[in-house]
C-alpha cells in the first residue's frame, strides 16, 4: 500500500512548471469564481497610484465628471431613440464608463442602475484571460459582447458592447452600453423563459468575446448570433446601435482626454470611485448598530406552486455593514427561478443607488464595502449548472430586502438622503409574446407594462399608481397603439385599475391596472407570463400597513371574442372581474392559474388576463383620513366593504358623504376588537409556531432562524421532506407536473375500476 | 432621550425600553425585539385581500391562499394601534426584525449632541417636511 502525501512541497521552479502546465492545458475558461464572487472595487493600479500621489484637482475632477455625464447621456439617448428592442425604446438600458480594472466610475443619469454592480465582472474577465491571450488581445477599436449572467449580468436578455479606451498602447478605461434586448434564442420567445429546465434552455450563452475587431464588426460571428435567435434583424440592428453609441461616447471622451491629459483623466475616474467608497462607509456609520431581518417567501417555481424562502439579515456595526443571505432556500435544478449571486447583488445595488442614496454617483463602490455572506447552491446564489431563465424572481427580492430594511435602519437618522418608503411592487406582471406577425416576421418580446409597477406608500403620501419599475425610474409603459401596428394582438383592456387591489395603510400603496389581450390574424402566436405571487403576496407593507394581494392569470379559451364584438359591439365592456364572474361568452372555457405560463398557443380571440400588483401600504389603516377613504370609494378604487372592513369608514354609498360619527364608532369598535382577539406574543407563538412546515406545503429554506434547510426531494417512493445544512442536501429537482397529473389520474382510474369490478389487462 | 425607531416605536434611552409612540405604553426591553411586548393576531389573508373573482369557482382569486400565507397583525396593548404586519407561512416563527445595540445608540446620539425626537424627519422634499411639521403640531412627534 502506498500513501500519498496530500500536500507535497514544491520548489518555486516546480510550482512554476505546474502553473505553466495547467495554463496550457486548461480545457475551458469558465466563469472565474475569484472574479464572480467579488463586488468590491479593485486595488489602485500603479498608474492610478502615481497620478493620485501627484495630486488631484477636485474642481477639475468635478468638471470631468460633468463632461462624462453629458457624453454618457448622449449615448443613452442614442440607444433609446434608435434601439430596435422594445426594452431600448422604454429606457431599459444604460451606458457607463469604467476604470481600466473595470470598476464603474460613472453611469448615465437615466437607465438601469443595477448595471453599475455587474459589468466589472466581464471586464475583469477580459483583462485576466483575453488581454494577453495571443489569439484574442485587446486593441484599439475592439469591442466585446456578452450576455451570460454566469459571467456577470442582470440576466441573459441583456447584451453589452464593451470597448476599451487605449492610449500609448495601454488600456486606460472602458466604455460600455447595455440594452435589455429581449429575444435571445431561449426555449421560449422573449429571452426570459419561465420554462427553462436546464441552463441550455436559457438562450444565448455569450461569455465575453470580441465581436468588433479593430473597428470592424465580425460578420461571421454576427451571423452565428443571428442564427441563434428568433429575431435576426433585432440582433443586427441593436449591435449597430450599441457600437455607434459607445463610439460617440468615446469620441467625446477622447476630446476630453486630449484636453486634460491621460493622467488627470485616469485620476478623475479613480478618485470618483474612491470618494463614493469613503462616503458609503460614512453613511453606514450614521445608522444605528444592530441586526435587521427581512424574510420573503416566493410561492412558485413558475411551473407549480411551492414556497421558497429568501432570507436576509443585515448587521450594522460602526461603518461596517454585513448582508447575510443564509437560510435562503436551495436552488432547484430544473426550474428557471434561480439567480446567480451577481444578479441578486445588482438589484441590491439598484435599491442602494435608487432608494437609499440617490444622490451618489453611480459607482461600483456604492456597495463595495458592504460584506455579503451567501452560500453557493441557493436559488439566490445558484451554481453554474442551474437554469436561470427567470432569475429576476430572486434578484428582485434582493431589491425588496434592501428597500425594506433601509427604512428600518435609517428611520432614526437625523439626516436622510431619501424618504422612508414601503416596498415597491416587485413582479414584472406583463405579457411576453412570440410568433409570426401580421407582416410575416418571426418575433419574440414583451409588453412594456412591466414598467407599470406601483410604488410603495411613504409616511406622508400614498404610493403612486403604476408609476415605474423598481429597476428604472424613467422607464415608459409605451404606446399600445404603436405596438399594435407591429404585433398581431390587441390590449382590449389596458391601464384600468382593479378595485380593491391595494396595499392598505394609513397611506396606501400605489395601485396596479389590468391587462386583457387577445390575438388575431396570425398563423402562429403565443403568450407567456413569468411571475410569482398568486398564492403568497410578493411584497409586504410597512409599520402596520399591508402588502399587495395576489395575482392570478385568468383565461378564456375556446371562444373568439372578436366575433362576439362584431355581432354585438355592446358586449365590449370588459374587466377581469366581469368576465370571470359573469362568463359572457357561453362557449368559452374559463380558468385561472398561477402566473407562470409557459408559451401558450393563442387562437384568434382567446382572452388572457392579468393584473399589475400594488405597492406596500404604510401605517395603521385605521389612521387613514376618513375623507381619503371616501374619496377612494367615490373614485371606484375601493369597495364599500373594504372601506368598512379595512379602514373602519362609514359613508352614504349614494352621495359619498362621510358619516363621521358612525366612522368614529366603527374605528373604536375595531380597536376594541383588536385588543379582544390579539394574544400576548409568547402565548401566540406557543399556539402558532410549529417545529416544521405544514405537511402538505412544499417548503424550501430555513424554517425560522436556523442553519438547517428544509426541502422536499422526490425519490422513487415519492416526495420526501429533508432537513439538513445546505451542503448536505441532495440535489433538488421537481418532477414534471404533467407526469404528476397523469399519475394521479391513473390512480383514480384504477380506483374506479376496482370499485366497478372492471377487469382490464394492460400490456406494459 | 427617546429615539424614534419605527413609525410607532421609540427607544427610551434612559429606561432602555421600547415605548409606543402613540400612547407611551411600555413594550419591553430595548435590548431585544419589540414583538414580545405586542398583542398578535393570526389573520386569514382572504379577509384583507378580498377575492375579486369568485372563490367558489376559481382556485386563484386575488386572495392569498390561507394554507400558504397568514398575516400576523401586531397591536400595541395600550392603544390598539397596528404597529406592524407580517406575512408568514402558517406556523413559521415570527422574524426578529430589529434588535438594536442600545449602548451604541446612546453613544451615537451623545456624539451628535442632538435630541433625537426634535430633529426627527421623514427625509428630503417639501411634502415630507410639511408632514413632519404637521405631526409635530399634533404632538405625534416632538
Ligand atoms: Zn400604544
Amino acid at each position: 500500500m502506498t500513501t500519498i502525501d496530500e500536500h507535497p512541497t514544491l520548489t518555486a521552479q516546480e510550482q512554476e512548471w505546474v502553473d505553466e502546465f495547467m495554463d496550457e492545458t486548461t480545457l475551458f475558461l469558465g466563469p472565474d469564481p475569484e472574479i464572480m464572487r467579488s463586488h468590491s472595487i479593485a486595488e489602485r493600479t500603479e498608474h492610478e497610484e502615481e497620478v493620485i500621489a501627484a495630486g488631484v484637482d477636485r474642481i477639475q475632477v468635478e468638471r470631468i465628471r460633468k463632461r462624462i455625464a453629458g457624453a454618457l447621456d448622449e449615448g443613452y439617448e442614442m440607444c433609446e431613440a434608435q434601439g430596435a428592442a422594445p426594452g431600448a425604446k422604454w429606457g431599459d438600458l444604460t451606458t457607463a464608463i469604467y476604470t481600466a480594472a473595470g470598476d464603474v466610475s460613472y453611469l448615465s443619469c437615466h437607465g438601469v442602475i443595477a448595471f453599475s454592480a455587474i459589468l466589472h465582472h466581464p471586464i475583469r474577465y477580459i483583462m485576466k484571460y483575453w488581454k494577453d491571450e495571443p489569439t484574442v488581445g485587446v486593441h484599439e477599436g475592439d469591442g466585446f459582447i456578452h450576455n451570460d449572467a454566469r459571467y456577470g449580468n442582470v440576466h441573459n436578455t441583456d447584451q453589452s458592447m464593451i470597448m476599451p479606451i487605449i492610449r500609448d498602447g495601454k488600456i486606460i478605461a472602458w466604455v460600455a452600453a447595455t440594452i435589455h434586448e429581449g429575444e435571445n434564442g431561449a426555449c421560449e420567445p422573449g429571452g426570459m423563459p419561465s420554462g427553462s429546465e436546464t441552463p441550455f434552455d436559457d438562450g444565448l450563452r455569450m461569455s465575453p468575446f470580441k465581436i468588433v475587431e479593430r473597428g470592424e464588426l465580425r460578420r461571421d460571428l454576427l451571423t452565428f448570433l443571428q442564427h441563434s435567435v428568433r429575431d435576426p434583424k433585432l440582433q443586427l440592428a441593436d449591435l449597430k446601435v450599441k457600437i455607434t453609441a459607445v463610439r460617440k461616447i468615446m469620441e467625446r471622451v477622447d476630446a476630453l482626454i486630449d484636453e486634460v491629459g491621460v493622467d488627470t483623466f485616469v485620476g478623475a475616474l479613480r478618485v470618483t470611485v474612491e470618494d463614493v467608497d469613503a462616503e458609503v462607509r460614512r453613511r453606514i456609520s450614521e445608522l444605528p448598530d444592530g441586526t435587521y431581518r427581512f424574510d420573503q417567501f416566493m410561492d412558485s417555481t413558475l411551473k407549480e406552486n411551492i414556497l421558497i424562502k429568501i432570507a436576509c439579515k443585515i448587521t450594522v456595526k460602526g461603518d461596517h455593514m454585513t448582508v447575510d443571505l443564509r437560510g435562503t432556500g436551495p436552488e432547484i435544478l430544473n426550474r428557471a427561478i434561480n439567480a446567480p449571486l451577481c444578479s441578486v447583488k445588482s438589484m441590491m445595488m439598484q435599491a442602494i443607488l435608487a432608494f437609499w442614496w440617490p444622490d451618489l454617483p453611480r459607482c461600483t463602490s456604492a456597495m463595495s464595502c458592504i460584506e455579503i455572506i451567501s452560500d453557493e447552491g441557493t436559488w439566490a446564489d445558484a451554481s453554474y449548472d442551474a437554469p436561470m431563465g427567470q432569475s429576476l424572481q430572486a434578484s428582485f427580492r434582493g431589491f425588496s430586502m434592501m428597500q425594506a430594511l433601509y427604512s428600518r435602519m435609517s428611520f432614526s437618522t437625523p439626516h436622510k438622503y431619501s424618504n422612508v418608503v414601503a416596498n415597491w411592487f416587485n413582479q414584472i406582471n406583463t405579457f411576453l409574446w412570440g410568433g409570426v406577425t401580421q407582416h410575416g416576421d418571426m418575433v419574440g418580446n414583451l409588453c412594456a407594462d412591466l414598467n407599470g409597477m406601483p410604488g410603495g406608500a411613504k409616511p406622508f403620501r400614498d404610493g403612486e399608481d403604476a408609476v415605474s419599475p423598481l429597476f428604472c425610474a424613467m422607464a415608459d409603459t409605451a404606446e399600445q397603439e404603436v405596438m399594435e401596428e407591429e404585433v398581431p394582438f390587441m390590449q382590449l383592456v389596458a391601464k384600468r385599475l382593479v378595485k380593491d387591489n391595494m396595499g392598505f395603510g394609513k397611506f396606501t400603496g400605489g395601485m396596479g391596472y389590468e391587462m386583457i389581450v387577445a390575438a388575431e390574424g396570425t398563423p402562429h402566436w403565443g403568450f407567456m407570463t413569468v411571475t410569482s405571487g398568486a398564492k403568497f403576496s410578493s411584497i409586504y407593507g410597512m409599520y402596520g400597513g399591508y402588502g399587495c394581494g395576489t395575482y392570478p392569470l385568468s383565461m378564456v379559451k375556446g371562444t373568439n371574442v372578436y366575433d362576439h364584438f362584431r355581432n354585438d359591439p355592446g358586449s365590449f365592456d370588459l374587466s377581469i372581474e366581469k368576465i370571470m364572474n359573469e362568463r359572457p361568452f357561453p362557449e368559452g372555457t374559463y380558468m385561472t392559474s398561477h402566473m407562470g405560463l409557459q408559451y401558450d398557443l393563442a387562437r384568434d380571440g382567446e382572452l388572457y388576463m392579468i393584473s399589475q400588483g400594488a405597492g406596500g401600504g404604510y401605517g395603521d389603516p385605521l389612521e387613514r383620513l376618513p375623507e381619503s377613504v371616501v374619496k377612494d370609494a367615490e373614485l371606484g378604487r375601493i369597495s364599500q366593504k373594504v372601506a368598512f372592513d379595512l379602514f373602519g369608514v362609514v359613508y352614504d354609498p349614494e352621495t359619498f358623504r362621510l358619516d363621521a360619527k358612525a366612522t368614529d364608532a366603527a374605528r373604536a369598535a375595531a380597536r376594541a376588537a383588536r385588543l379582544e382577539r390579539g394574544k400576548p406574543f409568547a402565548e401566540f407563538c406557543e399556539e402558532f409556531v410549529t417545529p416544521e412546515p405544514p405537511k402538505d406545503l412544499p417548503y424550501y429554506g430555513a424554517w425560522g432562524d436556523t442553519d438547517q434547510i428544509t426541502a422536499t426531494v422526490h425519490t422513487t417512493d415519492g416526495p420526501e421532506r429533508v432537513t439538513a445544512p445546505l451542503d448536505e442536501l441532495p440535489i433538488v429537482m421537481i418532477p414534471d407536473r404533467r407526469e404528476v397529473k397523469i399519475a394521479a389520474l391513473e390512480e383514480r382510474v384504477r380506483e374506479l375500476e376496482i370499485k366497478h369490478g372492471e377487469q382490464v389487462n394492460r400490456l406494459a | 432621550m427617546r429615539v424614534p425607531m419605527t413609525e410607532y416605536l421609540v427607544i427610551d434611552l434612559d429606561t432602555e425600553r421600547w415605548v409606543c409612540r402613540v400612547c407611551a405604553h411600555d413594550m419591553g426591553s430595548a435590548h431585544g425585539n419589540y414583538k414580545p411586548g405586542t398583542l398578535v393576531y393570526d389573520r386569514d389573508p382572504r379577509e384583507i385581500h378580498q377575492p375579486i373573482i369568485d372563490p367558489e369557482r376559481y382556485e386563484y382569486t386575488f386572495s392569498p391562499d390561507p394554507s400558504f400565507c397568514r398575516i400576523l397583525e401586531y397591536y400595541c396593548p395600550g392603544c390598539a394601534t397596528q404597529i406592524e404586519v407580517e406575512y408568514l407561512p402558517p406556523g413559521h416563527p415570527p422574524t426578529e426584525d430589529i434588535v438594536v445595540d442600545v449602548a451604541a445608540l446612546r453613544a451615537q446620539w451623545q456624539a451628535r449632541g442632538l435630541d433625537a425626537e426634535e430633529v426627527f424627519n421623514y427625509g428630503p422634499g417639501e411634502d415630507a417636511q410639511k408632514h413632519t411639521a404637521a405631526l409635530k403640531a399634533l404632538g405625534h412627534v416632538r
